[in-house]
């Protein structure tokens, strides 16, 4: 709109142009200028490069590390599902006597399973395991105790509800001690904590940095186009208007960045996979490592075309202010 | 068109640059602003076009009194007025089509309208040909030429020129102003500041003319010739 002639027609703000048709020209200028930053970044392949790498490998870090924490909570969730207690039998407990407390457990609907191992038994098989072998023969008597080994249901294997299950079992007349061995699962868990709070650490910083970068870079582009912005303001250009391009160029530079540190983590976990491959196979067991899911990924891109947006939009608003024709 | 109010403008410094000039334009008029260099016409243009503010007094283009416009607004102010400067303020590294074009991309104009106004402001200055040259293979007269199809291509109702002549010789000094009294017979009004008298003196137009910060005339051109030290170039 005119502001000194009323009734001036200027262009798409023309009231002969129908909303839709303004609508429409807003979005092609935002497209026109969307492409000619990216068209820019093109046209100096080695400065653009340079700093997607910078913004790509910053977010690759933080990306590698949630993938490990990720995986290390998928694997120790396995281990807690096999959750299991023992019970260690008082010395003055008969063989009837422990059968018949089997056989009471093993009715009640939160345990899955009952194994009773008498002190031979166990004897026996520390035997054989340990390697002591004979050296084991020359004690006077047997030091093991009665263990009955209970699994409970897939219900009751969780840390608090495995607790629950113990203090009722420990109330059983049979039973000195019981052991639910979920104390170093404990001690995993808060070691997991930590590493999650040192990705955010980490990432923060990161983050940071990427920010400052990506500012000094646009800094340096609005230098460099002085002159094409004293001229746009001369004309009558908005703010807004100058500002854009530059808005877009830490847009493609995110989106890049992002794109970088996807295929990136793409690469680690290939290269990795085999020596976690060899590492699993020793507990015989399958392992797949879970890469980036859709959500992540989309967080990941996001996150990285917010920073891009962010550095460019600081620069902007302290650096085109200055521009003023004299 | 342009009202000046005892306007006075003192640079930081202490510097005093205009001291309570006042006088009017009407629209449709064409007018000539002269004056040594440091006399303060630029001074006086910038007020116009709010690259400064002044400190006393106010300027009115059109009634609107400049000083309630905000630093948000200034830049639709600038395309109400065509400006052409001495240094052309063309982008060298951009074609002809894309410098006069400028203006239109700014106000979102589609690519259609574009192309026609941009043809049609070149066709005005006589650059036809030169559309998709890029400046700096224009010689001076074209290349200032160029500014003002820039100038014009929006069609502004008010021109503002400081000193379109400067580097030009007296013959493509001419065919510039007579390019602007074209635009002038077109109902544009026309607010030139130079100080080639010799161009002037050639001509019946209002002439203002500041020394140290004062307007010290106000007529045409021919009223106060005589009064003037400074020879014509012809």
């Amino acid at each position: 709109m005119s502001i000194l002639f009323k009734g001036r027609d200027q262009g798409a703000q023309s009231s002969r142009i129908g909303v839709f048709q303004r609508l429409q020209m807003f979005f092609i200028s935002h497209l026109r200028q969307a492409l000619a930053s990216l068209g820019e970044l093109w046209r100096q392949p080695a400065a653009s490069l340079m700093t997607i790498g910078v913004l790509g490998l910053s977010i690759t870090l933080p990306s590698t590390l949630y993938i490990l924490v990720k995986n290390t909570e998928a694997v120790s969730a396995g281990w807690e599902q096999a959750s299991e207690i023992s019970l260690f039998l008082r010395d003055d407990v008969t063989a009837a006597d422990a059968n018949s407390l089997v056989t009471r457990l093993s009715l009640w609907s939160e345990i899955d399973t009952v194994v009773y191992v008498s002190a031979e038994q166990a004897l026996d098989e520390f035997k054989q395991l340990s390697g002591f072998g004979d050296a084991l023969s020359y004690l006077d008597s047997n030091p093991l105790p009665d263990v009955v080994l209970i699994t409970p249901t897939s219900k009751h294997t969780s840390p608090l509800a495995a607790q629950l299950l113990l203090d009722k079992l420990l109330k059983e007349r049979e039973v000195d001690i019981g052991k639910l061995d979920i104390e170093w699962l404990e001690r995993v868990y808060s070691l997991l904590n930590i590493a999650r709070e040192l990705v955010a650490i980490i990432a923060s910083l990161l983050f940071f940095a990427v920010v400052l970068i990506i500012g000094n870079t646009i800094r340096l582009n609005i230098l460099n186009k002085r002159d094409e912005i004293l001229v746009m303001k001369l004309v009558g250009a908005t703010d807004s208007f100058i500002h854009r391009p530059f808005l877009y160029t830490g847009f493609w530079y995110g989106l890049l960045g992002g794109l970088m540190a996807w295929f990136v983590v793409l690469i680690l976990l290939w290269w990795m996979d085999s020596s976690i491959q060899a590492f699993a196979s020793q507990y015989q067991k399958q392992f797949d490592i879970t890469g980036l899911d859709a959500a992540a990924l989309l967080i990941m891109l996001g996150l990285s075309v917010l920073l891009g947006l962010a550095g460019s939009m600081i620069s902007v608003h302290r650096h085109v202010k200055e521009i003023e024709p004299q | 068109m342009i009202k000046f109010e005892e306007v006075s403008k003192t640079y930081p410094g202490g510097q005093q640059a205009l001291r309570k000039v006042s006088f009017h334009i009407e629209p449709g008029e064409m007018a000539f602003l002269t004056g040594h260099s440091g006399a303060g016409k630029s001074t006086l243009l910038k007020l116009i076009s709010i690259m400064e503010r002044p400190t006393v007094g106010r300027v009115l283009i059109n009634g609107h009194d400049l000083n309630t416009i905000t630093r948000r607004q200034i830049a639709f102010i600038r395309r109400d007025i065509g400006m052409i400067f001495q240094s052309h303020q063309l982008l060298m590294d951009r074609t002809v089509f894309d410098n006069v074009a400028l203006p239109l991309v700014i106000e979102g104009y589609s690519r259609r309208e574009t192309s026609k106004r941009v043809h049609a402001a070149l066709e005005m200055v006589g650059l036809s040909d030169k559309v998709n040259n890029l400046p700096i293979t224009l010689s001076g007269g074209e290349q200032q030429r160029v500014g003002i199809a820039r100038a014009v291509v929006n069609k502004p109702p008010l021109l503002l020129a400081d000193e379109p002549t400067g580097n030009l010789d007296p013959k493509l000094s001419m065919e510039i102003i007579r390019l602007f009294e074209d635009f002038n017979r077109a109902g544009v009004s026309v607010f030139i500041a130079t100080h080639d008298l010799g161009l002037i003196a050639r001509m019946r137009y209002r002439t203002l003319t500041l020394k140290d910060g004062q307007m010290i005339t106000d007529g045409l051109a021919d009223e106060w010739q005589q009064d003037s030290a400074q020879e014509p170039v012809f």
